[in-house]
C-alpha cells in the first residue's frame, strides 16, 4: 500500500467557481493521482456541493507539498480518528464489535499514523500491538485472552486493488465465469505467467511461488501425468489437497488404477475397490509419503514428483477419509493454519477440481494474488469470483483437459 | 435610501504594514486625511443622497476607518469579521458593539476561519463573489452561504496589491462589473465569465486599478470613485452612470479608498 495517500474534503460552491477543477489540476500537475469519491452536487444554486478526494502521491514529501498547495483552496484533511481496540474477553472469543477483514490491503491508524496490517486475508480480525505500532490479521480461534483486537470502523482504511500492470487475462479486471469462454487464450496467458514466475522463483524471488490446490478428479480424469510433469518441471511449488488425491495418485503408482478403475484399460478391475485401501495401508506402514517415495515403493506420479522437487504439501483431511494417509492433518483448524502459512509468497494459485480446497484456499488468499479456478461445475468458479477479486479467472472445464493443455503450452510432450 | 456605515479618521495613520501599500515611512497627513474623508461624506450625503451612520473612532485602531471590513450586513443580521492580522483583530469587538447597539442580530464565524467582511464579499442580487487567499479563508464561504442562502463563488486573489476583493472587483447597480482581470487566475476569470456576460464586464486598465478605480461606491446610478481614474470614469459615463471623483490618496497609503471607507447597511 502506498504510504503517501491522504483523503481531503472540499465543500462550498466548488463546481461553478472551478475550485474543484483547480484543486484536481494542482494534484495532477504536482505528479499525483486522485480518486473523486462522494461528489455531492448542491440541489439548488444556493446549496453548496462537496467532494471527497483521495490523493495518491509518489512519496510522502510530494503528498505534503500537494496538501500545502491545495489547503488554501479549502481542501481540508478529512478528520480521521485513530482506530479503536478492545481486549479479547477469552481465548478464541473476539470482542463484540470486532472488525472483520477483507482480502484487500488494509491499514489502521494508531496515534495518528497509518500502519499496514500484515497478512491480507478475509474474514479475520485485526490484532494490534500499539506499543510496537504493529498490526496483523488473526483468526478467531487463535485469539488469546487480553489480545487487543480492532473494533468498529473508525481509523481503518482498505485500499481497492489497482489495475494490474500486465495486459493478460488477469489484467481485465473482470471475473466473468462462462463455459462458453474460449479456453485456449486463457490457458496461454496462465502458462506465460507460470513461465515468468518460475524464472523469478529460480532467481530467489520470495513472492513467485505457484500454488496448486486440487481434488482427486485430477487423477480419475487423467490429468495425473500432466500435473506430475508440471511439478517435475518446477512450475508448482506448493500443493494443497486432501487424502484422496494423494491416495489415488499412489494407488495409480502401485496398482495402475484410480478408485479401482484401470487407468489405461478404462474399466474396473477385480477387487479394484480395495486398491486405495491397500495403498493407504502400505504407506501408513512405511510411516510417511516421503518415506514411500525415498524407499522406492512409490516411483512415479504427483506425490513422487512433489517429494523429489521438495514441493510444500498440505494434506487436509475430511470426515469421509479412509485411513488417512500419514501426514494428513485431520484437525481442520490446524490444516487451515498450515495452509495459511504456505500461501505466503504465492504469486499465482491454480484451484483445480475441488470445491472444498478451492474455496478454502480462495478464502486464505489476499485479493492481490491472481487466481485460476477450474471446475466442470460452474458454481465453484462463480463462488470464487464472488469474493470480489478481479484477478480471479474462472474456467468451466475438465481438470485433465486443463492440466494437459497447460502442460503442453509449457513444453510437455507426452 | 441606502445607508452606509463610516468611521471618522481621527486616529487614522500607518502604525504597521500588513499590505504592500503600507509604509510606516510614508506617513499620513492627518489634516489632509480628515478633509478628504469629509469631502467623501459630502459627496455621499449630498450628491448621492445616501444615509450615513457614523461610529466612534478608537484611539490605537487606525484602520477602524475602513468600515467595509466590519462584517457583512443582510437585512437585520450582521456577521462580524474575523481579521487575519492581530493588528486588526482588535477592531472586531468595536464593530460588534456597534452592530449590537443598533439592534442587529449579530452572527459570528468559527475562530479558525478568517473573513474580512464586505471587503471580501461582494455581489449581485442572486450571486455573491468571495475573495480568498490573501485575507479571507475560503472555508468561511460555505457557512456564509448557508447563513444567507446565497451562492458564493470563491475567487482567488493572486496579486498582493489587490488583497481584498473590493480592491479589484466592483459590482454595479445595472448588473455590470468593474474589475481588474489580472488580479485573478484563469479559474477565477472563467468563473466570472460564466456568471457575467462579456458586454457587462468592464475591465479597468492597470494604471487605474492601482489608483483604486475598483474601490468605488455604487449607489443606484451614482458611482463615487477615487480621483485619477479618467478612463474608467469615461466608460461609466457611457454606460449611463453619474461619476463623482474624490481625492483619497491619504487613504491609498494604507491600501484603501472610497469603498473601503464605507459599509452598505441595507
Amino acid at each position: 500500500m502506498a504510504p503517501s495517500e491522504e483523503t481531503v474534503f472540499l465543500q462550498g460552491h466548488i463546481i461553478d467557481s472551478l475550485i474543484l477543477a483547480k484543486v484536481l489540476d494542482t494534484i495532477v500537475m504536482m505528479g499525483a493521482t486522485f480518486d473523486l469519491q462522494d461528489v455531492k452536487i448542491g440541489a439548488t444554486r444556493e446549496a453548496p456541493s462537496q467532494a471527497r478526494i483521495v490523493i495518491r502521491a509518489p512519496s510522502n514529501r510530494a503528498l505534503a507539498d500537494i496538501l500545502r498547495a491545495i489547503q488554501p483552496h479549502g481542501a481540508a484533511l478529512e478528520r480521521e480518528a485513530d482506530c479503536r481496540f478492545e481486549s479479547a474477553p477469552a481465548a478464541g472469543i473476539l470482542p463484540d464489535e470486532f472488525y472483520a477483514t477483507t482480502h484487500l490491503p488494509t491499514q489502521i491508524r494508531l496515534d495518528g499514523e497509518w500502519v499496514d496490517v500484515e497478512g491480507s486475508e478475509m474474514d479475520l480480525a485485526i490484532y494490534v500491538d500499539p506499543a510496537k505500532a504493529h498490526a496483523r490479521t488473526i483468526p478467531m480461534g487463535a485469539v488469546q485472552v487480553g489480545d487487543l483486537i480492532v473494533i468498529g470502523r473508525d481509523g481503518i482504511r482498505v485500499t481497492p486493488l489497482a489495475r494490474p500492470a500486465e495486459r493478460d487475462v488477469f489484467g481485465f479486471m473482470e471475473s466473468v465465469v462462462s463455459s462458453e469462454r474460449p479456453h485456449q487464450p486463457v490457458i496461454a496467458d496462465i502458462a506465460q505467467r507460470m513461465q515468468m514466475l518460475r524464472e523469478r522463483y529460480r532467481q530467489g524471488d520470495p513472492a513467485a511461488k505457484v500454488l496448486c490446490a486440487g481434488g482427486p478428479a485430477i487423477v480419475h480424469a487423467g490429468g495425473r501425468d500432466a500435473l506430475t510433469w508440471l511439478v517435475e518441471a518446477g512450475y508448482i511449488h506448493v500443493l494443497f489437497c486432501g487424502n484422496a488425491l494423494a491416495a489415488h495418485d499412489m494407488e495409480a503408482a502401485l496398482y495402475g488404477t484410480s478408485l479401482g478403475y484401470g487407468l489405461t484399460a478404462g474399466r474396473s478391475v477385480p477387487h479394484g475397490h480395495e486398491h486405495h485401501l491397500r495403498t493407504i495401508n502400505r504407506i501408513r506402514a512405511l510411516g510417511s509419503i516421503e518415506q514411500a517415495v525415498r524407499s522406492g515403493v512409490v516411483t512415479e506420479g504427483i506425490m513422487a514428483a512433489c517429494v523429489r522437487r521438495n514441493v510444500k504439501m498440505v494434506l487436509a483431511g475430511t470426515i469421509r477419509d479412509d485411513g488417512p494417509l500419514p501426514g494428513v492433518v485431520t484437525d481442520s483448524m490446524q490444516a487451515q493454519q498450515a495452509m495459511r502459512e504456505e500461501v505466503q509468497g504465492v504469486g499465482l494459485a491454480l484451484l483445480v477440481a475441488s470445491t472444498l480446497h478451492a474455496i478454502a484456499t480462495g478464502n486464505l488468499l489476499p485479493a492481490t494474488v491472481p487466481t485460476v479456478c477450474v471446475d466442470v461445475n460452474p458454481s465453484v468458479p462463480t463462488k470464487l469470483a464472488d469474493r470480489g477479486s478481479f484477478q480471479a479467472v474462472g474456467l468451466v472445464m475438465d481438470a485433465a483437459s486443463f492440466l494437459k493443455e497447460l502442460a503442453r503450452s509449457l513444453g510437455w510432450r507426452p | 435610501m441606502s445607508r452606509l456605515l463610516v468611521c471618522p479618521p481621527e486616529y487614522f495613520q500607518i502604525d504597521y504594514e500588513i499590505n504592500p501599500w503600507m509604509r510606516r515611512t510614508n506617513a499620513v497627513l492627518a489634516s489632509r486625511a480628515v478633509s478628504q474623508w469629509q469631502a467623501l461624506m459630502r459627496v455621499l450625503e449630498q450628491d448621492v443622497g445616501a444615509g450615513i451612520a457614523r461610529m466612534h473612532p478608537v484611539e490605537g485602531l487606525p484602520d477602524l476607518v475602513f468600515t467595509a471590513n466590519a462584517g457583512v450586513v443582510v437585512g437585520r443580521r450582521a456577521l462580524v469579521s474575523r481579521f487575519r492580522y492581530p493588528e486588526r483583530q482588535r477592531e472586531e469587538v468595536y464593530f460588534e458593539q456597534w452592530f449590537r447597539g443598533q439592534g442587529y442580530e449579530v452572527l459570528t464565524l468559527e475562530k479558525t476561519h478568517y473573513f474580512e467582511g464586505a471587503g471580501d464579499l461582494l455581489g449581485f442580487p442572486d450571486t455573491w463573489f468571495g475573495g480568498y487567499r490573501q485575507r479571507t479563508d475560503i472555508r468561511s464561504f460555505p457557512t456564509l452561504s448557508e447563513l444567507f442562502q446565497r451562492e458564493i463563488i470563491p475567487l482567488e486573489l493572486i496579486d498582493g496589491r489587490f488583497y481584498h476583493l473590493d480592491t479589484c472587483f466592483c459590482p454595479l447597480s445595472g448588473g455590470e462589473l468593474l474589475y481588474f482581470p489580472a488580479a485573478f487566475d484563469s479559474y477565477g476569470l472563467a468563473a466570472i465569465s460564466e456568471r457575467i456576460p462579456a458586454e457587462q464586464r468592464i475591465a479597468v486598465p492597470e494604471e487605474e486599478a492601482v489608483r483604486f478605480a475598483c474601490n468605488a461606491v455604487c449607489v443606484e446610478k451614482h458611482v463615487v470613485i477615487p480621483a485619477g481614474c479618467p478612463r474608467t470614469m469615461h466608460v461609466l459615463h457611457d454606460r449611463g452612470y453619474r461619476t463623482h471623483a474624490v481625492e483619497l490618496d491619504e487613504f491609498m497609503k494604507s491600501g484603501g479608498a472610497a469603498k473601503c471607507l464605507t459599509l452598505a447597511l441595507d
